[in-house]
């Protein structure tokens, strides 16, 4: 690396922050609350499209770990997500009618708001779908954290994804809203995954779990990327590439040792895998509107048609963070 | 007698008042250092914030750096202002605004009169006791540091290296035996005033200024002088990590805190709530009153450090991914490859399995799917069988697979009709035992249906495969263990070659005496090599059968053997 390759990054960067600055226009407030939130709040921010049910217990998630305001982007929802988010006290809702492919998939909207918004504060960009798990995440609240890697100089926190799916097919535990989706969805694959370092952008492309031993064994180069750095202490020249897998400058993607050591890291539990899901496979695979035209979704659609069973007897049952500390999917690093 | 505190602020004031009133409520005074970088309009709430405590005081205040002479400086100021206005105290205590006493203040005070000529102060000669955690142990004594670590790395780093490329160095002060220790001290009176007051203060000031981290080394080294009696430990307990940063305690803490049965914890997070509420209630039920033991924390605490450091052999995760420089160990637990003996043996994999136990695997790597024991299609992990899957990251199919069997020993079977990505992962792992037949595939292949063409084009084939493969584990840089013999070596001996292995990687208290499965029929074979021969194709890796002729077994002969 020289030079020449930083200035390249530093183009790509640019690059970025221009395709946010064009599609900022695309973005109306609904409500915009931040002249409430404090100078040392934890952000969240969020990308939804007809997620009400979702909503609740996800609210009810982060702002139990100590999340201080929300940022949605509503891509034009008819379900009531946008009226629900509007009346929440620690909300601040924007909406958009244009494409989620053509921002990015979100991305663009959200580098936008963060730029706006976010510098200076730690920020934990996630799903409706994707809940944070960290080490001590039981009996540390998010700040703790946060504190702890301020004072390790550390200024991104890793979290692989890591599906979760029920026990028999989709659609047989329908999703209640408020329930703990992990109540339903409480397996997980527990050591198929598989690693790669991105000679480019520096990050970990990681494959694997219940996607890839399902959906994708025939043609693992297109399994889905696991690999995100959620949780980001931002500054107004960072930019997120591709979703939450990449980020600029690409320093901030190195959440992982590569001379032996464990770095602190997380997981999000994807509760993806739900009855909600089936459905919403079909619909997505027909609007395209997602990573690669929504061939994963069409990947979907063809194996669930509602009945299909992800479980197998090697798979795990959720239980606590320890857990996925001790089967290797996330470590306590140096935080003790 | 009375006990001072001495306290060092700079952050978390709502943390720090709450401590030192604990103090003070408890008879000690306590002299308090403000960082000057902290602004005026706070510091004045925290003063008056704690106006109505008549034995609180406030010292003059500087500008604090990290790793420099400034912290020293405020430590002096506290310390003098308590012993000038406190006539009473007989020894000081220096602690931070995150510091927590863990025992009522009342032991501590107990602990100290039992002790009232005692120094408490860790201080450890820079000779005999690796100390910090990179470099700069004794250089921190002559070497000067101009530039600040944390805003002129670079300039810091250069002139350290210009200064040691150069030979130069300062003079360390005659009758200056350097010591270092833990910043958090208890001294007494005595012992404080000799240094403050000592009539060489202004010469060591001058020196210790320019000592890199004075506040390690500046108390710890003149304590040595004025003590008459020292103990060599900190009763402050406080851990670091591997980057030297203070490990942090939190609610989760609080038992092992208690437990830990020393004085005084740094550092509290300031938002640990209960930690704050529990301990610094004395009215909770009293504590056992041993000696300060942190054998438990400590541990904890070398185990994260260790964590980080090494982390868990074998282990590929988001938050360990060795790069293609690392030399440790890539596989988390021993393991067995044959190579060739399914092709020699009938049953050899069933007979494998009772003979060594744990889980004996077909071909991992056959071209159509992964040949997991019990014929499963998934393994521990939810591992898949899928070819493609396998192929995808040939390496990391074997350390997932190792990874999800810890405490299970897996042996799999090996051979160049298999995909051969993996074959110099294997040569590279200490923990592969590799027992190979070279040539055996023949043995299969000379009774198949094929074509003669067929034949010959196949054996072209494994033979390349095969030759490379070998080729890789007589290599230098092989670390593997290896069992290598031709077809016509291994023969002639069968039990005892295989015995060779089977002691090197069979549990302790091996099923011996077992006989060996039934060889396959071979007699054909020693008219099919030469054909092959005249062919165009010679095998090398079956071993020269001409030097033994007699050792070509018939399958009957064999089955007696053992």
């Amino acid at each position: 690396m020289g030079l020449i390759s930083s200035n390249r990054m530093r183009l790509r960067r640019q690059y970025w922050r221009i395709r946010a600055l064009r599609r900022r226009r695309q973005l109306q407030a609904v409500v915009n609350r931040t002249g409430t939130i404090a100078r040392d709040d934890i952000l969240c921010f969020t990308t939804v499209r007809n997620e009400r049910t979702r909503l609740p217990y996800f609210l009810d998630y982060y702002r139990a770990r100590g999340v201080g305001h929300f940022f949605f982007v509503d891509n034009d929802s008819d379900d009531g997500t946008r009226e629900f988010l509007a009346d929440q006290p620690d909300v601040s809702l924007w909406t958009t009618r244009h494409s989620y492919a053509g921002a990015a998939f979100g991305v663009d909207w959200l580098n936008w708001l963060m730029r706006r918004h976010a510098h200076g504060h730690w920020c934990l960009t996630v799903d409706a779908d994707e809940f944070l798990v960290y080490p001590f995440c039981d009996t540390r609240p998010l700040r703790a954290l946060t504190d702890w890697l301020d004072a390790s100089c550390l200024r991104s926190f890793g979290a692989m994804l890591l599906d979760m799916y029920p026990k028999g097919p989709l659609v047989a535990q329908p999703y209640r809203e408020g329930q703990d989706p992990f109540e339903i969805a409480s397996w997980f694959d527990g050591g198929n995954y598989m690693f790669e370092r991105n000679p480019l952008f520096w990050n970990l492309w990681i494959q694997g779990g219940i996607r890839a031993r399902v959906f994708f064994a025939d043609d693992p180069w297109r399994a889905p990327a696991l690999n995100k750095t959620p949780l980001v202490k931002w500054r107004r020249n960072y930019v997120y590439v591709s979703s939450t897998h990449a980020l600029l400058p690409r320093g901030l993607n190195l959440t992982y040792a590569s001379g032996g050591g464990e770095k602190t890291t997380g997981l999000l539990l994807h509760a993806k895998f739900l009855d909600l899901f089936a459905d919403r496979a079909a619909e997505e695979a027909e609007r395209a509107e997602h990573y690669r035209g929504a061939e994963e979704y069409r990947a979907y659609a063809a194996a669930l048609d509602g009945s299909q069973d992800l479980w197998c007897q090697w798979s795990e049952r959720y239980i606590n963070w320890r857990q996925l500390e001790i089967l290797g999917l996330m470590s306590k690093g140096n935080w003790a | 007698m009375t006990l001072g505190f001495a306290m060092l602020v700079h952050t978390d004031f709502d943390r720090a008042a709450e401590v030192a009133r604990y103090f003070a409520g408890n008879d000690c005074p306590v002299a308090i250092h403000v960082d000057a970088k902290v602004p005026q309009k706070v510091f004045r709430a925290f003063r008056d914030d704690l106006s109505d405590q008549t034995r609180v005081r406030f010292c003059r205040r500087v500008r604090v750096e990290w790793g420099t002479w400034s912290l020293v400086r405020a430590t002096q100021n506290a310390a003098s202002l308590l012993l000038e206005t406190f006539p009473e105290v007989r020894h000081v205590f220096l602690a931070s605004g995150s510091c927590l006493p863990l025992r009522p203040v009342a032991e501590l005070r107990a602990h100290l009169d039992a002790h009232p000529e005692t120094d408490f102060i860790e201080s450890v000669t820079t000779d005999h006791v690796p100390w910090t955690v990179e470099g700069l142990e004794a250089e921190r004594f002559t070497l000067r540091f101009p530039f600040s670590w944390r805003r002129q790395r670079a300039l810091f780093d250069g002139y350290v290296r210009l200064q040691r490329r150069l030979g130069l160095r300062r003079r360390t002060p005659e009758g200056v035996t350097p010591h270092l220790g833990s910043q958090w001290w208890c001294l007494t009176r005595r012992t404080l005033e000799s240094i403050l007051s000592g009539p060489d203060r202004a010469r060591m000031d001058a020196y210790f200024s320019k000592v890199w981290i004075p506040d390690e080394s500046y108390f710890q080294t003149l304590a040595r002088h004025h003590s008459t009696k020292i103990e060599s430990r900190s009763l402050t307990l406080a851990k670091f990590d591997v980057h030297g940063k203070p490990h942090i305690f939190y609610d989760d803490h609080a038992p092992l805190l208690a437990r830990s049965d020393c004085f005084v914890a740094r550092k509290i997070w300031p938002r640990a709530n209960r930690l704050y509420a529990t301990f610094l209630d004395d009215t909770r039920p009293a504590s056992r009153r041993a000696d300060p033991n942190p054998g438990k924390i400590d541990r904890v605490f070398s185990k994260a450090n260790a964590r980080r450091g090494e982390g868990r052999a074998g282990l590929y995760s988001q938050a360990r991914f060795p790069g293609p420089h690392y030399s440790g160990i890539p596989t988390c637990a021993r393991y067995n490859v044959f190579c060739g003996f399914d092709d020699l043996f009938d049953g050899f994999r069933p007979w494998l399995a009772r003979r060594i136990g744990g889980r004996v695997h077909g071909h991992l790597y056959a071209p159509d799917r992964a040949e997991f024991a019990d014929d499963a299609t998934v393994m521990n992990g939810c591992l898949s069988d899928s070819a493609s899957l396998r192929d995808h990251r040939p390496a990391q199919f074997l350390t997932n697979l190792l990874w999800s069997t810890r405490g299970e020993r897996q042996s799999f079977l090996f051979g160049p009709r298999d995909r051969q990505d993996l074959t110099a992962f294997l040569a590279r792992d200490p923990n592969a035992t590799i027992a190979v037949i070279s040539g055996a595939w023949a043995v299969p292949l000379h009774r198949s249906d094929l074509s003669f063409e067929a034949m010959m084009a196949e054996a072209a084939r494994l033979q390349r495969a095969e030759l490379d493969f070998l080729r890789l584990l007589r290599a230098p840089g092989t670390i593997a263990r290896t069992h290598l013999w031709t077809l016509a070596d291994f023969v002639v001996q069968p039990e005892a070659n295989l015995d060779g292995v089977l002691d090197e990687v069979a549990p302790p208290e091996p099923r011996r005496m077992q006989a060996l499965p039934p060889m396959r029929d071979m007699s054909a074979l020693l008219e099919f090599l030469p054909r092959l021969r005249d062919a165009g194709i010679k095998l090398q890796v079956t071993g020269d059968f001409d030097a033994s002729p007699g050792a070509v077994p018939r399958a009957r002969e064999v089955r007696h053997v053992g």
